[in-house]
């Protein structure tokens, strides 16, 4: 083989070279013609969002909140994820007001803990509350009620659900972003989010009435309707065996509906809805320390 | 011909049938409060006809069908109409029930009636006379029997087989009907070829009862063309299509059904029911139900009215034994545990099982170990060992596409897991995410 000749590496230089120059006018050429123009500000929100893509704004993740901020659609506290200096960060770059958002929560429809609510049954299947509901509706001896497995302890991805000595689950409304995964891995469908102001509660599923509610659960509601004639006209009726609020009239509702509840079905809540949380850990039990 | 009379894969418990086997039939006495749920049946519940404070004679009807695929409940005893509301159901969860005070100084005999004389009638009257009485499948899934009987107009129809097998351990309610009701199982078997039109008819029975099949091929008419077979006695034999694989040599297709192969699947129980229905007039107020295991004092084979209370039907059999543990409707293999002794009895109740603390298996669940037992026991071909772990980490749509809609949740797997991974279990879980999804969509 001879030497390679340097006009035969112009040649080929030059023919990449122009082959280059050529791609890079025409990607020029597409660009200005096709451009879209975005808004510089949303990269630098986006960037300051808690990036949980957790959607309790109602937005399908972060960055389409960031372009609905950036937009003024949407106020910087609709995030109910971010802290109230990020928030206050992202108004001051936006130049916006921070803005109001009602804080909402995730509240338990079932108060029947271990202790209140028999199991009518020893399961000895999975550990988790949507097998055993598999199971001919679960072990619990109400069938509306709470399995205490703690599948929404494991959905929540903030560690805002603990599960408490008596095995309901305490959300802790600090921590709670009203995100709704509580809502969709509950398979009894307990969980309702709702704004912190509707204090007044129903803790009970339960479509018995009666004396048949209350072999069930202590605290379940057996729909006398004591709640309905002490609470003002309208706020509250009975339907199905259960006490049905109106939170339409929720500025009317006040905790003396539920001073002569007999089982205590109805609460007026103010935080938290059950006791604290014992330690981390209790809950949801591991398959393999199920015991025989 | 018959070469193939068995099916591959599929697992071998013990049988257990030794308890009731040999018990003869007899009536229980009527309880003094039944509960008829209005849903007994595959397809859409019943629809009420009766109020509070009605009374009714045995065999009214309470409930009408609520549509096609549906079927109507009678009363099952004479009485008053003491409260329509929830009450446990057999499946687990409180359903709409029909609670009647039976009438203790009633005679309990049915109004009576005109008796259709099943000979001169055509195969729409014949259907119509079925669907009237409320007759559903016995075997357990209690699928509307006229709705069988009726295929649609471009399917072929060549045989009926009548599934004898009884796979299921502790059972013997079909065992005891064949020997005692061969006639009627003959007779139920001639209307329903007159309904669907066709003139062989087979018969399947496990090996394990060579009473039960002395007994049908004594009773077979000269003029039908039944051929009756003795088979490999293994679980699920009595699967619907476990069981035309065997008599037949046909394999359904994923997805469709015995029909789309010229097959009609109809239990010995149902049979039966329906030559009574042609006998007496009566609808299906009454089945018979197998009470057994090691935990109830006197198993029997009994003839229960329907919509008798689990404690009542107990306390007929001499009641529980110290070390009794669990209840189960059905089969130990594929029943329903039940959490309440005030369940009642339904039309597709085979069986009540009383398990003792010793055959309560611990449930220690250790991980799998890929020792393919659960491949070579399952009877539809599927990988049960993959599918639970596309399970455990909720794969849905994976297990879809592995065909766990062809799972029929029998059991095998779970039966052969020396891991004790509770399979059939995750299997439900997944057909019941796919079913609610399914519904949101």
């Amino acid at each position: 083989m001879g030497a390679v000749s340097p006009t035969a590496i112009a040649v080929s230089a030059g023919i990449l070279g122009g082959v280059g120059l050529l791609f890079a006018a025409l990607i020029a050429l597409v660009h200005r013609k096709f451009r879209v123009w975005e808004d510089p500000r949303i990269d630098v929100v986006a960037a300051l969002l808690p990036g949980a893509n957790c959607g309790a704004c109602g937005q399908p993740g972060c960055r389409a909140f960031a372009e609905k901020a950036v937009a003024g659609a949407l106020a910087p506290a609709q995030c109910t994820v971010a802290s109230p200096d990020v928030r206050a960060d992202i108004a001051a770059y936006l130049g916006v007001d921070v803005g109001q958002a009602t804080q909402r929560v995730a509240r338990l429809l079932c108060a029947g803990g271990t202790d209140t609510a028999p199991d009518r049954a020893d399961y000895r299947g999975l550990a988790t509350c949507r097998a055993a509901a598999a199971v001919a509706g679960g072990h619990k001896g109400c069938v509306w009620g709470c399995l205490n497995l703690g599948d929404c302890a494991v959905a929540c991805t903030f560690d805002a659900i603990r599960m408490n000595a008596v095995g309901l689950p305490v959300v802790i409304p600090e921590k709670c972003t009203a995100c709704g995964d509580c809502v969709r891995a509950c398979p009894k469908d307990l969980f309702l989010v709702m704004p912190m102001e509707q204090k007044l509660l129903v803790q009970c599923k339960s479509l018995l009435e009666g004396e048949a509610a209350e072999r069930l659960c202590r605290v379940a509601c057996n729909a006398c309707g004591k709640c309905v004639l002490d609470a003002a006209p309208g706020v509250i009726e009975i339907k199905r065996g259960l006490a049905v609020i109106d939170y339409a009239k929720n500025e009317l509702a006040g905790p003396e509906a539920t001073r002569r509840c007999p089982t205590g079905a109805i609460v007026w809540v103010e935080g938290a809805q059950f006791a604290p949380a014992a330690a981390a850990g209790a809950g949801r039990r591991p398959l393999e320390e199920v015991p025989a | 011909m018959w070469r193939h009379l068995k099916f591959r894969h599929g697992v071998h418990p013990p049988t257990l049938k030794e308890l009731t086997a040999g018990v003869p039939i007899r009536r229980v006495p009527y309880p003094d409060e039944i509960v008829l749920p209005l849903r007994q049946h595959t397809g859409k519940p019943a629809r009420l006809v009766v109020k509070a404070g009605d009374r009714v004679e045995r065999g009214d009807p309470v409930a009408e069908a609520d549509g096609y695929v549906s079927t109507p409940i009678h009363a099952s005893a004479a009485g008053t109409v003491r409260e329509i509301g929830l009450w446990p159901h057999p499946d687990g969860s409180y359903a709409q029930a029909v609670r009647i005070t039976v009438d203790p100084y009633s005679p309990q005999a049915a109004r009576p009636r005109l008796v259709p004389d099943w000979s001169r009638l055509g195969p729409a009257d014949l259907i119509e006379a079925i669907r009237q009485a409320g007759v559903v499948g016995l075997g357990g899934a209690a699928f509307p029997t006229h709705v069988k009987l009726a295929p649609p107009k471009d399917v072929r129809i060549d045989t009926i087989l009548v599934n004898g097998c009884e796979c299921e351990p502790y059972l013997t309610t079909d065992h005891r009907t064949m020997v005692e009701y061969p006639e009627r199982v003959h007779l139920g078997l001639r209307i329903m070829m007159r309904c669907l039109g066709v003139s062989r008819a087979v018969v399947g029975i496990e090996r394990n009862k060579p009473d039960a099949l002395e007994a049908i091929r004594a009773a077979v008419p000269k003029d039908l063309d039944v051929s009756v077979h003795d088979l490999e006695v293994k679980y699920p034999q009595g699967a619907e299509k476990m069981l035309i694989k065997s008599l037949l040599g046909r394999e359904v297709p994923s997805g469709k059904l015995p029909l789309h192969v010229g097959v009609v699947v109809q239990n010995v129980a149902s049979a039966a029911t329906i030559a009574e229905v042609f006998d007496t007039g009566l609808p299906l107020i009454e089945r018979i139900v197998t009470v057994t295991g090691r935990g109830v004092r006197r198993p029997a084979n009994l003839i229960v009215p329907v919509g008798m209370k689990l404690r009542d039907l107990l306390e007929a059999c001499g009641g529980l034994t110290e070390d009794a543990r669990e209840v189960v409707f059905g089969g130990p293999m594929m029943g329903l545990a039940q959490a309440h002794l005030d369940t009642p009895l339904v039309k597709g109740t085979t069986g009540v099982v009383v398990l003792s603390a010793a055959e309560v298996r611990p449930q220690v669940s250790y991980p799998c170990i890929r020792c393919g037992h659960c491949l070579d026991a399952c009877p539809v071909f599927l990988n049960p060992q993959l599918l639970g772990q596309l399970a455990q980490k909720e794969r849905w749509d994976e297990m879809e596409a592995n065909h766990l809609a062809d799972c029929m949740l029998c059991g095998c797997c779970g039966y052969t897991c020396p891991s004790n991974i509770p399979l059939p279990q995750l299997f439900a879980l997944a057909k019941g995410a796919l079913r609610q999804r399914q519904a949101a969509a």
